[in-house]
């Protein structure tokens, strides 16, 4: 079984990533978009669980009646450099409400792995050649952010809250 | 100026033990060159021709005293006695070692500066007027505009893996001085009937390869909406970028392909579902904080210009002086103050160690402490009272800071070049030389009015060539460095791009040909007009006809 970190910890991990021309084996498995759209009625009806596995350019809207369906939606890194599944993760939180588990695959390095944290991806399989214990230190390195804050919240918003008790004596 | 609370602080602290972390982890063979790349361009570090480069962020270009002396310090201990400021408000040291560039991140730290995100693919330094906050054109102080988004570009999880580098500037005037149409965002402060404050927004402006001026996508951006907004712009962006190609991959590329009204539309449709987020959206007193770092400082309103009178009566070089490296100021009984670091034989743009420690301590004497870095690669005091113009004028004399030059063509925007860069065809130090000898007589520069002359050691556009009045690009012919002239280029109001005047000429013709210009400029000219008016009337086929007779 792969180890790989999710929720902060590491992990030993079950699901299988199928290719598009392999049979389907048992249990939980992480399909193409390509293969859920052409087997989708296949794919709901065997036991296991189903993930989908979407790169920089799918289209999310195509997917978004199919979410609940999905345990799992990998994001493809083919470049630790290429950004757009930095985009991908926050729209599948924010605009469609995913709350399923979003897992980075791929090109996928410890010096990325907090911004992938702070835009809502919570499953990392680190390259295969790297050290998980070494990759967990990302989540260390800093304490607070100007945004999209895990930790808690922005500076913007503490000054706000630390204001409006202000106010409220001052009107009262 | 804007101050580090304690968050500002851990984050910039924290920021330097990743960066040593990952310097060691680099070091030891952890790290490929290839992944260690964007991590040390994200801290401005480059590897050069001779050495690491090191750029340090200047948030639109407003340095303290204090962080002045630490650039000194810096230039000193940990390079060769010099900096170089660029184009984008930020200084560049030449010489840092890679394994000392962690304790020159923890020194910049102490006085609440750093080098995030000064290159690599992401969002870069934010640029403004230098003259924000003293200028008598401002509709209001840009600059807590620029911090608001300083920081919400700071470590930003979603756009720090663009496609290409991302430049956005900011300017609150009437007449343009931060260039904004040539940025990847350009923001223009206006406000609406209601006299509310707002943004016309303008994309896809840019140098380089593909010079292309801005277009504005929205004439009224509510100030409230800023950030949602530049949040839309940067994602349609950051799906929608090229990623193939390096040269194609700016955000102007993707505008021009899908034309500006439809880039328009998609970040409108992008942002209805960003507008009114709470995270995003900039309450009043989010505004009014950042506009309480800005506020005017202590000016004597009994300043008076009596006593500046009478130096301008009795001192001729004084008064050259005061007439091209000052200007108006909006509190009576003061000027703007240039500091050209742009003196014959130096290289445009650089300053010593000593220069640095004395330009701060003249700061606190002739201000309140503060400094300003120009696009134009020169230095300003901001609020110096008109009695002590004279008394400052002699002590920047000593320091070689007052070549009555400003605005002059020897006031040239120039990169380091081949002598330092390693993307660099040509040598651009040697050739300003060239021209400082050749154009020496200061009488004759004042009488061809102001012309921007901007030099470019290659096709990356550092040096602005596209936009001088007179621009300069150096280009390798068989191994030879050679330079092709064009003229009618500006980054203000009116921004455009500068016509070639005709194949390219070698290094030893560039002087002959700018003399060649000059004539052509003199012989068309009307009145006073300047170089750039005289040829929207004329066009570039004069220039070009003289140039190669």
């Amino acid at each position: 079984m792969r180890r790989m970190i999710r929720h902060g910890g590491i992990i030993e991990d079950h699901w299988l990533h199928v290719a598009d021309d392999d049979a389907l084996p048992e249990g939980d498995v992480i399909v193409t978009e390509a293969r859920w759209h052409a087997e989708r009625e296949t794919l709901l009806a065997r036991d296991g669980c189903i993930g989908v596995r979407i790169h920089g350019d799918t289209d999310l809207s195509a997917l978004a009646p199919d979410l609940d369906s999905l345990a799992v939606i990998a994001l493809e890194f083919p470049a630790f450099k290429d950004g757009r599944c930095l985009s991908q993760a926050r729209l599948l939180r924010e605009r469609f409400g995913y709350s399923g588990e979003l897992r980075a695959v791929g090109d996928v390095l410890r010096d990325q792995l907090a911004y992938m944290a702070r835009v809502g991806i919570d499953a990392f399989e680190v390259r295969a050649d790297r050290s998980l214990e070494d990759a967990l230190r990302a989540f260390e390195e800093f304490s607070g952010h100007y945004q999209l804050n895990p930790v808690g919240r922005s500076p913007r918003e503490l000054r706000r809250e630390r204001a409006a008790p202000a106010r409220t004596a001052a009107a009262s | 100026m804007y101050r580090y609370d304690s968050f500002d602080q851990t984050l910039v602290d924290e920021r330097v033990a990743q960066f040593r972390d990952q310097t060691r982890r680099y070091l030891a063979g952890e790290l490929t060159d290839d992944e260690f790349r964007p991590l040390r361009l994200m801290n401005g570090l480059y590897i050069q021709r001779h050495a690491p480069m090191l750029r340090v962020s200047i948030p639109y270009g407003l340095l303290s005293s204090e962080q002045m002396r630490m650039l000194a310090h810096i230039a000193r201990t940990y390079d060769r006695g010099y900096g170089h400021f660029t184009t984008r408000q930020n200084i560049q040291y030449n010489w840092p070692a890679l394994e000392s560039v962690p304790d020159i991140l923890a020194d910049l730290a102490r006085v609440e500066m750093h080098a995030i995100q000064t290159s690599g693919n992401c969002i870069r330094n934010i640029t403004s007027d230098h003259l924000a906050g003293v200028a008598a054109d401002e509709l209001t102080d840009p600059r807590p505009y620029c911090e608001l988004i300083r920081q919400w570009a700071t470590l930003h999880p979603e756009f720090s893996y663009l496609p290409r580098k991302f430049k956005i500037a900011v300017s609150a005037s009437e007449s343009d001085r931060a260039a904004i149409r040539v940025h990847d965002i350009g923001l223009q402060v206006v406000h609406d009937d209601d006299g509310r404050f707002g943004f016309r927004v303008f994309v896809g402006g840019g140098l380089g390869r593909t010079p292309v001026v801005g277009e504005c996508i929205r004439e009224f951006l509510p100030e409230e909406d800023l950030l949602s907004y530049l949040e839309a712009i940067l994602r349609v962006y950051n799906l929608n970028g090229r990623r193939d190609n390096i040269h194609k991959a700016r955000i102007k590329i993707l505008v021009r392909a899908m034309g500006a009204e439809a880039f328009g539309q998609r970040v409108e449709a992008e942002w209805q579902h960003l507008r009114g987020d709470p995270r995003l959206t900039l309450a009043p007193e989010d505004v009014a904080y950042m506009q309480g770092f800005f506020q005017a400082p202590p000016y004597d309103s009994t300043a008076d210009g009596r006593a500046l009178k009478e130096h301008l009566d009795g001192d001729p070089a004084f008064t050259r002086w005061y007439r091209h490296n000052t200007v108006d100021h909006r509190q009576p009984g003061y000027r703007a103050v240039f500091l050209s670091l742009k003196a014959p034989a130096v290289a445009p743009g650089d300053l010593t160690d000593a220069q640095m420690d004395a330009v701060a301590a003249l700061a606190e004497r002739y201000g309140f402490g503060e400094i300003r870095v120009t696009h134009t690669q020169n230095l300003i005091l901001p609020d110096v009272r008109q009695d002590a113009l004279h008394a400052l004028w002699q002590e920047l004399r000593e320091l070689n800071l007052a070549t009555p030059n400003v605005g002059t063509m020897t006031d040239m925007i120039c990169c380091p070049g081949l002598d330092f860069c390693s993307l660099a065809n040509a040598g651009s130090i040697d050739v300003a030389r060239d021209i400082n000898e050749r154009f020496d007589n200061l009488d004759d520069l004042y009488d061809l009015g102001d012309i921007r002359l901007n030099m470019s050691g290659c096709m990356n556009a550092c040096g602005h060539h596209h936009v001088g009045h007179i621009g300069i690009l150096g280009v390798d012919k068989k191994g030879e460095e050679f330079y092709q002239i064009t003229v009618g280029g500006s980054s203000s109001n009116d921004a455009g791009m500068g016509e070639r005047i005709g194949p390219a000429v070698a290094k030893d013709r560039v002087a002959d040909t700018l003399e060649s210009i000059l004539h052509t400029f003199v012989a068309h000219r009307e009145g006073d007009e300047p170089l750039i008016d005289t040829y929207r009337r004329i066009g570039v086929k004069p220039f070009k006809e003289a140039a190669y007779a």
